[in-house]
């Protein structure tokens, strides 16, 4: 992921310079940067192939479900279910390939499983009227019991006679590149181009900033949400595909509070939970920042305990920093 | 020009003996009205006079009580705003109903979006949409970048945006629904040059505003209602703001 590429999709008319200044994406990545930069210098470890490889990996998960969590949020909606999503996915697949079928089918019956589930959020928000945040919030609770109910509860760490290639697919990696990370940057740029250059993904940002004015001009907004939210259940089924090849194993604790660092990392890299605006490039950005600075206290030596109070403040500050931006906006 | 049909009649929109009661409540009474080409109808009334009402009537959002409508000359009856516009009725909302975070030109085009491609795979012809909103900008007489974010736009700007939506599909009428109340003096003057525009295009346009100055300098003729009930309807020449402000109070009964 680089600037160039956001730069591509962004496709904006006025300079580079102020249009990145105008980001708070381009900030955020600054941020990593620096913390990156501080790393190398401060220890001999961060800046190790294995440790780079292994970092890379580790967000790859989260930032490939906050690339559905941000097409959610810019469309004005939240998706808190993802976690259960996940599970449900893993689950799937687990039990499919443990009853002897092959990848390809497990992979595709765990997809076809969390798009259902995307499917039924949407239908509950866009015509039921539910607010996103209670459908979703029932969903994280309903679709997690029923991976308990389908797995029994119990682990599953068997997947028959496909297990290598899932476990090559999660796990392996391709040209030095850890597998997951690979899919992270294809389905980054598909889901970019979709936003910028599609019907669809303006329509997207259309629902988010005026959802009347919408509706007023013949947008079929209720069948657009329902792709939304099984889109965001889509990137929540791939991560759960992945995670379980990486893991070697799947429980039903798989996710859990997952959401949280799904929405702090889109949030982190810009997208407004009021809706109408967040960008491919901060939601993976926001994602890496947070992988890097569990990885930097880890290698420093802090307490992990630590963790959560620094991605807090990431989140509190990024929110500020384009408050402060906003403000400024009203005041020219 | 665009949407008039050759040989047609003048009056463009019909109104007969149009009521509209919601239970006990009687929101018009009996009301006819004719708009014509080329003409701009000041549309008055104080707050729940029933103009609210009776745009939304034509605007295929409510279905009348009693009354026939007829659009040059053609007896119709709109179940849904779409029907409406696919008559050529045309309508820019209070709130104009803009994606402040869209450029111009999308905003004009959402819900219609240009594309090109092969078959499934289409992809927004951005260059297309800006060169047609350009068009439609100059056309207006209006200073508004197709480029730009509606959200860095003037009252006027938007407001140019909001009609040149209505132009993609040649409406013969165009409502206008209070487009000088949430603006600026300097931009008010932008809107009703906007609304001359409309005119010189031989469109009909229906002005409902509570500003007596704007009617006055842009209208043709005047209507008012009261309580549901046409109680005025003459050529702004032959009136002036005293009159009409003293049949909107009920000050003057009927004129």
């Amino acid at each position: 992921m680089t600037t160039s590429l956001d730069e591509a999709i962004n496709h904006q008319t006025f300079s580079v310079r102020t249009w990145l200044l105008a980001r708070p994406a381009f900030w955020v990545f600054l941020a990593a940067v620096f913390a990156c930069i501080a790393m190398i210098m401060l220890t001999d470890t961060f800046a190790t192939p294995q440790n780079l490889f292994n970092v890379t990996r580790n967000f790859a998960f989260v930032a490939i479900i906050a690339l559905g969590m941000t097409v959610v949020i810019i469309s004005g909606g939240i998706d808190l279910s993802v976690g259960s999503t996940l599970c449900i996915s893993a689950m799937v697949l687990a039990i499919a390939m443990n009853a002897g079928y092959g990848l390809f089918l497990g992979a595709g019956a765990a997809l076809l499983a969390s798009l259902l589930v995307g499917a039924i959020n949407g239908y509950l928000i866009a015509y039921v009227r539910i607010p996103p945040f209670v459908a979703t919030l029932g969903m994280l609770s309903v679709a997690r019991s029923a991976a308990m109910v389908l797995s029994n509860n119990r682990m599953i760490y068997q997947f028959g006679p496909d297990e290598k290639n899932l476990f090559a697919l999660g796990g392996g990696s391709s040209f030095g590149i850890a597998n997951p990370v690979i899919i992270l940057v294809l389905m980054a740029i598909a889901t970019g181009l979709a936003l910028k250059w599609t019907r669809w993904g303006t329509r997207v940002f259309a629902i988010g900033s005026n959802e009347r004015a919408a509706v007023l001009t013949g947008v079929p907004v209720r069948r657009l949400k329902v792709t939304v939210y099984m889109f965001s259940s889509f990137t929540a089924g791939v991560a759960g595909v992945l995670e379980a090849g990486w893991l070697g194993g799947v429980t039903t604790n798989l996710g859990q509070s997952m959401e949280l660092s799904v929405i702090a990392a889109t949030v982190i890299g810009g997208a407004n939970l009021m809706g109408g605006s967040g960008t491919i490039f901060g939601a993976v950005v926001g994602a890496a920042l947070i992988e890097i600075i569990r990885n930097s206290l880890t290698l420093l030596g802090i307490s992990s305990f630590w963790q959560g109070a620094f991605v807090g403040c990431f989140i509190i500050l990024a929110v500020a920093f384009d408050r402060v931006r906003a403000n400024r906006e009203i005041q020219e | 020009m665009d949407g008039l049909e050759t040989g047609g009649a003048m009056e463009v929109l019909q109104l007969e003996g149009i009521s509209k009661n919601f239970g006990a409540i009687q929101a018009l009474d009996d009301v006819s009205l004719v708009i014509n080409a080329g003409e701009v109808l000041g549309l008055m009334g104080d707050n729940g006079a029933g103009k609210s009402t009776l745009v939304k009537i034509i605007a295929g959002n409510f279905k009348p009580s009693k009354g026939t409508m007829r659009i040059a000359g053609k007896e119709v009856s709109f179940h849904r705003p779409l029907d409406a516009r696919s008559n050529g009725v045309e309508i820019v909302y209070q709130d104009l109903a803009l994606c402040d975070n869209l450029s111009a030109s999308v905003n004009v085009f959402l819900g219609r979006e240009l594309t090109k491609g092969f078959g499934p795979f289409r992809i927004m012809d951005y260059a297309a949409m800006n060169a047609k909103a350009s068009e439609l900008f100059k056309e207006l007489k209006s200073e508004t970048r197709a480029r730009d974010l509606v959200r860095v736009m003037s009252g006027g700007q938007r407001q140019a945006v909001a009609i040149a939506r209505t132009r993609l599909s040649k409406p013969r009428i165009v409502l206008m629904d209070e487009p000088t109340a949430a603006i600026s003096v300097r931009q008010v003057a932008e809107v009703l040059n906007l609304i001359r525009e409309l005119k010189r295009q031989n469109l009909a346009v229906v002005l409902i505003s509570h500003r007596m100055p704007d009617v006055f300098s842009v209208a043709d003729r005047i209507a008012v209602l009261r309580r549901g009930r046409k109680v005025a309807d003459k050529p702004v020449a032959s009136t002036s703001p005293q009159e009409i402000t003293g049949l909107i109070t009920g000050a003057i009964e009927f004129a």
